[in-house]
């Protein structure tokens, strides 16, 4: 099945920008569906790992507030190109993804 | 039959303490649901951070427009120049729960991160940044034109 992420790394002297989109419905819970005017149940990553060379450079937790289809961006200095990147999603039914790129 | 009821309310309640006590640690002991489930601004700050004093910071800026449309998707960078940053929270004051996200950073990070939140009213967007172990904070109000979390 094609990733659920999008990573993007770019590399500008010492500093590398990571830039993510993930494809996720982020339900808060609070919705309701006009067909079975019932609540559609909460669905939404709350945590997220990123790991540089195997090491985490940052972790996120999450509420169902971020937005669907999650974009997320930082920056960290002390990679240098062919490094590897990853990002690892978890949400709240346990589902989780991962994705893994190398620096150009 | 209320016998067996009871014996079946047991059997459901043990088995959830089982997979209760058998899900991932690491999501158990980072990911904070008293914090997240608050529904009160000084009540989510004091479950995510407590006992700690938070002092107004002139070096954190909340890149925000001030003036929001859609508020489904709201656009906001969190830019500080403190030193050694250990973590960037957000929260919205007037969201169904304010507490929104938090960044945990490395050493290696910039003191940096974008995102996209949700805002159900016009509020203040609150950023707590901890940076070589003390807190810091600073506010910025955005209206919103159409709520974004029903």
């Amino acid at each position: 099945m094609e990733s659920s992420i999008r990573l993007q790394t770019k590399i500008r002297g010492r500093v590398t920008t990571v830039r993510a989109i993930i494809r996720h419905p982020m339900e808060t819970g609070f919705r309701i569906d006009s067909e079975t005017t019932e609540f559609i149940p909460s669905h939404y990553i709350n945590e997220i790992i990123i790991r540089h060379n195997g090491n985490v450079v940052m972790t996120c937790d999450w509420s169902r507030a971020i937005s669907k289809n999650p974009y997320l961006s930082f920056m960290f200095e002390g990679a240098t190109v062919g490094d590897k990147v990853e990002l690892s999603w978890t949400d709240n039914r346990n589902n989780v993804d991962s994705t893994e790129t190398q620096i150009k | 039959m209320l016998r067996r009821d009871t014996l079946r309310y047991l059997a459901t309640g043990s088995m959830t303490l089982i997979f209760g006590i058998l899900k991932p640690i690491s999501v158990l002991a980072k990911w904070n649901k008293a914090a997240f489930s608050s529904v009160d601004l000084d009540e989510a700050i004091a479950a995510y951070f407590p006992d700690q004093v938070i002092k107004k910071s002139e070096q954190i800026n909340i890149g925000v427009h001030s003036v929001v449309e859609n508020g489904a998707v709201v656009p906001v960078k969190v830019k500080t120049d403190l030193p050694k940053i250990e973590s960037i929270t957000i929260f919205v004051e007037k969201n169904p729960n304010p507490l929104i996200a938090s960044f945990n950073l490395s050493n290696g990070c910039v003191g940096f991160i974008s995102t996209r939140i949700k805002m159900q009213n016009s509020s203040d967007i609150i950023a707590v940044v901890k940076s070589d172990g003390l807190l810091f904070n600073s506010r910025k109000f955005v209206e919103v034109h159409e709520g974004g979390c029903g």
